[in-house]
């Protein structure tokens, strides 16, 4: 059977929910089956918002939202069929970890020994058998979330919700899981809407990542595309780290444009600009600009290094810049760079593709 | 095991154990001392004075003082016949004495409480007495009144003689100790205890169901409603509070009345004939709506405070799972408040079973409680033994109920917030 295209179609949804302010504007979302797709925005931008009305705790307040080709908007939460991780797990307290998972067969009336079966292979699935007989209190953080996965899954749902379920867990935990999570979505296939606000769990875990922002999905795509090709400078400053420059077209020409910037001119990327005059901020990551770089760079500049960081493997070197001083370089800690120093001046280079400018904002 | 054997000694040779009590005395003497005016204060003003008077309720020494002579002249009577001589000679020698110091009224009044009858005939005796002449007491005295002859009222006087007695705990069961000293039950229509006692359980139980029908809603409301709204709730839960008992109460009576605001209601919509008024108040009804009322906060409080702490996303996970709202509610959320339940109930159920003022004021004849009945004891029989013994049964009866809760649901399970 074809994978379905747009498994989860969210078509023109608005949602206010004062009547004044619009927390999710027009939106337009396909999910195709099996996908994992992340909701990734700062607080407030409407993902879990997005989220709640997929799963039928709000209503949208025009458009329609279809799952598998029906409209949901009409149907109770219980009747959606979706499994839900929350963020703080939501396992109910007084049950054992066998009986929060029994929950969703039992009110589906599946005989008992099935329900055992699915059960262990629930458990199994997060790696927590033999722990049927604990009470949630008696878990660690990490366990919880695996009981809540395990428990979202049970019933075999085409189409599983997490809303942030790594929120409270620590750093290594949440990275361990990250992956846990990767591969149970690889090995069943289900698909995965899942909302974050934390961009390396998005990159980590996602086939395309949806950026919220403003209640508006300023970009859905695959990761990398994200991450290289951001089509506006919302998305290029929120993923990731993000050198900047603003200034005003000079020049546009065979695919690439002049922006003067503090009386020098350099080559950029025009991806949201038009014509001569037009305000751009042109977006450059760290690691695409080289010191002491070769000639084939099309631009090239010399900056003054005002603060240098150590980290281990590399090192982080705070640069001004064409009159940014937050011009930030990552430095590999090889022998050839060793004499970056405070207050010396030297070459920068980069490919004016890398550079990209959009729009002003 | 030689780890456990060998003494851990101090660098100054002093065993460990020994140098770290020593160290913590000072520590404890402190906080001792700190709570030592309150526990002063309970002492005195608390413990003492409810130990005295519970000590009341058992205490019968007052009738074997009054008449030492008599009881020691009867401990060789049989309570077969009329006793000898002796005893009447005795009886005369301590019965003078009380007359001289104006004491014989408290013991025909202690008397009365065993046998009816006692009152007048120890008038009668006083009078006669001064008259009497030396010798002879038995006849003199059996002359004065019949019943001084009959030997039920002897028998009536010797069963005084112990310093310690359970008649009054029997008399609160509507039982007293017979003739043969057997424990038998009082006739079917003197039985006013075991009513008022199976009443107060009665009203005390259906007024705790009416509180948790009416508070669950509410405090459910009050946890889950925006700030704006639950803080206008929260007042107006917590309004009668603040105003007085006696006000309620005496509100209810104005609402209730046959002539009431109430009853005007409902012959205005139509609902009963103006000469056909229901009765409202002076009765059980009165006592239900007033005390339900009044102990409403005693529930939603506790409620209130356990619902606070459930999180609104598993009542979202127990429907996302497939739960329609009901059983969402049936399975999760209701279990979850079970801590609150208890907490509420139990508040409600023991504050009313020793409700007072309200049942005085509203429930008339047939709405009152046994703590009418012991305050009617304290303050116009002035029987405050009886009034001590009922009030030990009530605090035991609250014991109880408070072990068997223990034991369902655990008292480390309640949550008063």
């Amino acid at each position: 059977m074809a994978l379905k295209k747009d498994f989860v179609k969210f078509d023109k949804v608005d949602k206010s929910y004062d009547g004044k302010v619009l927390v999710v504007k027009d939106l337009q979302l396909d999910i195709e089956e099996g996908e994992f797709v992340t909701m990734l925005g700062p607080s407030g931008s409407g993902k879990t918002t997005c989220l709640m009305m997929l799963a039928g705790f709000e209503t949208p307040t025009n458009g329609e939202i279809y799952l598998d080709g029906k409209a949901i908007s009409s149907i109770p939460p219980h009747k959606r069929g979706i499994g839900m991780v929350f963020q703080n797990y939501a396992l109910f307290p007084h049950m054992t970890v066998y009986e929060n998972l029994a929950f969703p067969l039992r009110v589906r009336k599946i005989p008992k020994d099935e329900a055992d079966k699915k059960i262990d292979k629930a458990l199994s699935m997060v790696s927590l058998q033999g722990f049927a007989s604990r009470m949630p209190g008696q878990l660690s953080g990490g366990q919880q979330q695996r009981v809540a996965v395990a428990r979202s899954l049970v019933f075999d749902p085409q189409l599983v919700l997490m809303d942030e379920p790594l929120g409270a867990l620590d750093k290594n935990l949440r990275e361990s899981m990250q992956y846990e999570i990767k591969h149970i979505h690889e090995n069943i296939g289900v698909t995965v809407v899942y909302v974050t606000h934390d961009q390396s769990e998005a990159l980590t875990m996602s086939n395309r990542i949806a950026v919220f922002n403003d209640g508006k999905v300023q970009q859905l795509s695959s990761p990398d595309e994200l991450y290289e090709k951001p089509v506006n400078s919302f998305v290029a400053e929120f993923i990731g780290e993000n050198n900047t420059f603003v200034g005003e077209v000079s020049d546009i020409s065979g695919g690439k444009c002049k922006v003067k910037i503090a009386n020098t001119d350099i080559l950029a990327n025009p991806i949201s600009v038009k014509g001569k005059g037009e305000k751009t901020k042109i977006s450059l990551r760290p690691e695409r600009a080289l010191i002491n770089p070769s000639d084939q760079m099309d631009n090239i500049h010399s900056g003054k290094i005002e603060e240098v960081i150590y980290h281990g493997d590399h090192t982080r070197v705070r640069i001004n810049l064409l009159g940014n001083n937050q011009f930030i370089l990552k430095v590999p800690n090889s022998s050839a760079n060793l004499d970056i120093k405070l207050g010396k001046d030297i070459k920068i280079g980069w490919n004016s593709e890398d550079a990209r400018a959009l729009d002003p904002s | 095991m030689s780890s456990e054997t060998k003494q851990i000694l101090t660098t100054d040779g002093i065993p460990l154990e020994v140098s770290l009590k020593k160290a913590e005395r000072k520590n404890k003497i402190k906080a001792f001392l700190l709570v030592a005016p309150l526990l002063l204060f309970l002492i005195i003003t608390y413990v003492f004075p409810i130990g005295d008077m519970l000590f009341r309720s058992v205490d019968d020494k007052m009738v074997t003082q009054m008449l030492p002579k008599t009881f020691k002249a009867m401990e060789n009577w049989d309570g077969q016949e009329l006793p000898e001589e002796e005893v009447f000679a005795a009886f005369h020698e301590d019965f003078i004495k009380l007359v001289e110091d104006k004491r014989e009224g408290k013991l025909s009044t202690q008397l009365n409480y065993t046998k009816n009858g006692f009152k007048s005939i120890i008038k009668k005796l006083r009078r006669k007495s001064k008259s009497f002449e030396e010798g002879n007491y038995k006849e003199q005295i059996m002359s004065v009144h019949k019943r001084w002859a009959d030997v039920e009222y002897w028998r009536a006087i010797k069963r005084r003689a112990p310093e310690f007695t359970s008649q009054k705990y029997l008399k609160g069961m509507d039982m007293y100790v017979n003739e043969e000293g057997k424990i038998v039950s009082v006739e079917e229509d003197r039985r006013i205890h075991r009513v008022l006692w199976l009443r107060t359980l009665e009203i005390a139980f259906f007024v705790t169901v009416f509180c948790f029908l009416m508070a669950y809603p509410i405090a459910h409301l009050l946890a889950t409603l925006p700030m704006k709204y639950s803080n206008l709730l929260m007042i107006c839960v917590l309004l009668p509070f603040w105003t007085s008992l006696l006000v309620r109460t005496a509100s209810w009576m104005i609402l209730l009345q046959q002539q009431g605001i109430v009853n005007d209601f409902f012959v205005g919509i139509g609902l009963v004939a103006d000469d056909n008024r229901p009765e409202m108040m002076y009765n059980k009804t009165g006592s239900y709506v007033a005390m339900t009322q009044i102990l409403l906060p005693f529930m939603v409080l506790p409620l209130y405070s356990v619902m606070k702490t459930i999180s609104p996303s598993l009542m979202r996970a127990g429907k996302s799972l497939g739960g329609t709202p009901f059983v969402a509610f049936w399975k999760v959320y209701f279990p979850l408040t079970i801590p609150g339940i208890g907490a509420g109930c139990l508040l409600v159920f023991i504050l009313a079973i020793g409700y007072y003022i309200t049942p005085a004021l509203v429930g008339g004849a047939s709405g009152t409680l046994i703590s009418n009945q012991i305050a009617f004891h304290m303050k116009s029989t002035l029987d405050w033994s009886f009034a001590s013994a009922m009030g030990l049964m009530l605090l035991s009866g609250v014991l109880v109920i408070y072990w068997v809760y223990n034991k369902l649901v655990g008292i480390d399970n309640i949550k008063l917030g």
